[in-house]
């Protein structure tokens, strides 16, 4: 189970904001996470990796503290080893398909099996400028596969994808999720694209 | 023509390269990272070579290696070591003189790349240094050939800190830039036309080359 309550103050567009959220997540569900654009959605899924500082709050994960502000704990996200699909999907321009996937990890099996799965196994040589968006978006879902994750955070993953591989997509996801007991939040601008899947959906308003 | 200047400044351009890439690689990194007021005086110390006349430079390098006072003279005492009028001297210059020309371009690159790539490398479990030498470091590549070149290349033509430092010995410190300045103070204008066209030539194909490696995409220094 993930524990958070944290709070961040927020510098956008429209002037300083307060990003706020006390919520538990149980194991091995699927959480959606929508709100207003600057709310704070992706710095929230960056402050649960690590990737972001705090203001001040609490997470800890099985009982384990990743984050105590008061007590200066700070787990770095090396050790927290969240798999994090990026919004901007943050491939490496000088890997090709293959070395992104050998880069996270050395289990050959694994790899093989999420080339099938993300439809990549003929482009394994291809560099990430040589991929369509939403091949590259794949890919990105693919590395933050890799490291098997027990906590897997998604900002807006499937938005480059069509209709077809979305839904094909989401059907073979929802079944490395179970099989790696793995809990996931995913920010998503249109939470009903997941209806049925997700086990309850979090709303970020940002004060 | 006597070669040996050129010889000189060959070598001392290629020491201070290698050194350069040694020392300029991770300050460059550390400074692309977040700002704060102690990074950005030593920036601006690093810049100062930039802006500042060569012979001011020159002139309190001078001071500063000087045996008979402050770090020089315990130089002097401790190791033995003289900098002033050695070769030693003008390749601690040249590094010094040429750090903003190895620094500034890495640094740029690094700061320009997306920090979306370091983090995705963080939360595969990788460090710093694996997310610098396999992620960051491959992808300012340009940009590290362009630094190399241009460092080389400012060594190549410097002047004024040199013969502060270094002086005019034949074989320890007279190095091409010094030997065409000798040349034309003698009125041997052909000695000075030959090191001058020899100095022209090799900095002229090494900015060829680059431009051709980076495909005509590498920046201009004034950039």
């Amino acid at each position: 189970m993930i524990a958070i309550n944290i709070e961040k103050k927020l510098k956008g567009y429209a002037g300083a904001g307060i990003l706020k959220v006390e919520h538990q997540f149980n194991a091995g569900s699927i959480t959606t996470i929508h709100g207003p654009s600057g709310a704070g959605k992706t710095t929230f899924l960056k402050i649960l990796a690590g990737l972001t500082n705090t203001d001040k709050g609490t997470i800890s994960v099985n009982n384990t503290t990743w984050l105590d502000t008061q007590q200066g704990i700070n787990l770095l996200p090396q050790a927290r080893r969240v798999g994090f699909v990026f919004q901007d999907y943050a491939l490496f321009p000088n890997m090709t398909v293959m070395q992104h996937l050998e880069y996270a990890t050395d289990d050959r099996k694994w790899i093989d099996r999420l080339l099938r799965l993300g439809k990549l196994e003929t482009l394994t040589t291809h560099k990430s400028d040589q991929l369509s968006g939403g091949q590259q978006q794949r890919l990105a879902i693919l590395r933050a596969l890799a490291i098997k994750p027990q906590i897997i955070l998604m900002d807006e993953p499937f938005a480059a994808l069509d209709k077809t591989i979305k839904l094909e997509m989401i059907n073979h996801l929802q079944a490395v999720f179970a099989e790696l007991n793995a809990t996931v939040l995913i920010v998503t601008h249109n939470p009903d694209e997941l209806v049925g899947i997700a086990d309850e959906d979090l709303y970020i308003a940002g004060i | 023509m006597d070669l040996s200047p050129i010889w000189l400044t060959l070598k001392l351009a290629t020491i201070t390269t290698a050194l350069l890439l040694l020392v300029g690689l991770p300050l460059a990194w550390w400074l692309s990272k977040s700002r704060s007021v102690i990074k950005i005086i030593i920036e601006a110390l690093i810049t100062m070579p930039l802006v500042l006349p060569p012979s001011v430079l020159g002139f309190y390098l001078l001071l500063a290696f000087s045996p008979q006072q402050g770090v020089g003279k315990w130089l002097q005492n401790t190791f033995d070591i003289q900098l002033v009028f050695s070769f030693k001297g003008l390749v601690l210059a040249s590094v010094i003189y040429s750090m903003p020309f190895m620094v500034g371009p890495i640094k740029s690159a690094l700061q320009q790349l997306p920090q979306s790539l370091a983090q995705a490398s963080y939360t595969l479990g990788k460090t710093q240094w694996q997310t610098f030498k396999s992620v960051l470091l491959p992808n300012i590549k340009p940009s590290l050939i362009t630094a190399l070149v241009l460092t080389f290349a400012h060594t190549l033509g410097e002047f004024g800190v040199v013969l502060m430092i270094g002086g005019n010995i034949p074989n320890v410190t007279r190095v091409a830039s010094i030997a065409v300045y000798d040349s034309v103070e003698r009125m041997d204008y052909a000695s000075a036309n030959n090191y001058s066209l020899v100095l022209f030539a090799i900095t002229f194909v090494m900015v060829i080359g680059v431009f051709v490696f980076n495909k005509y995409q590498a920046k201009s220094p004034l950039e």
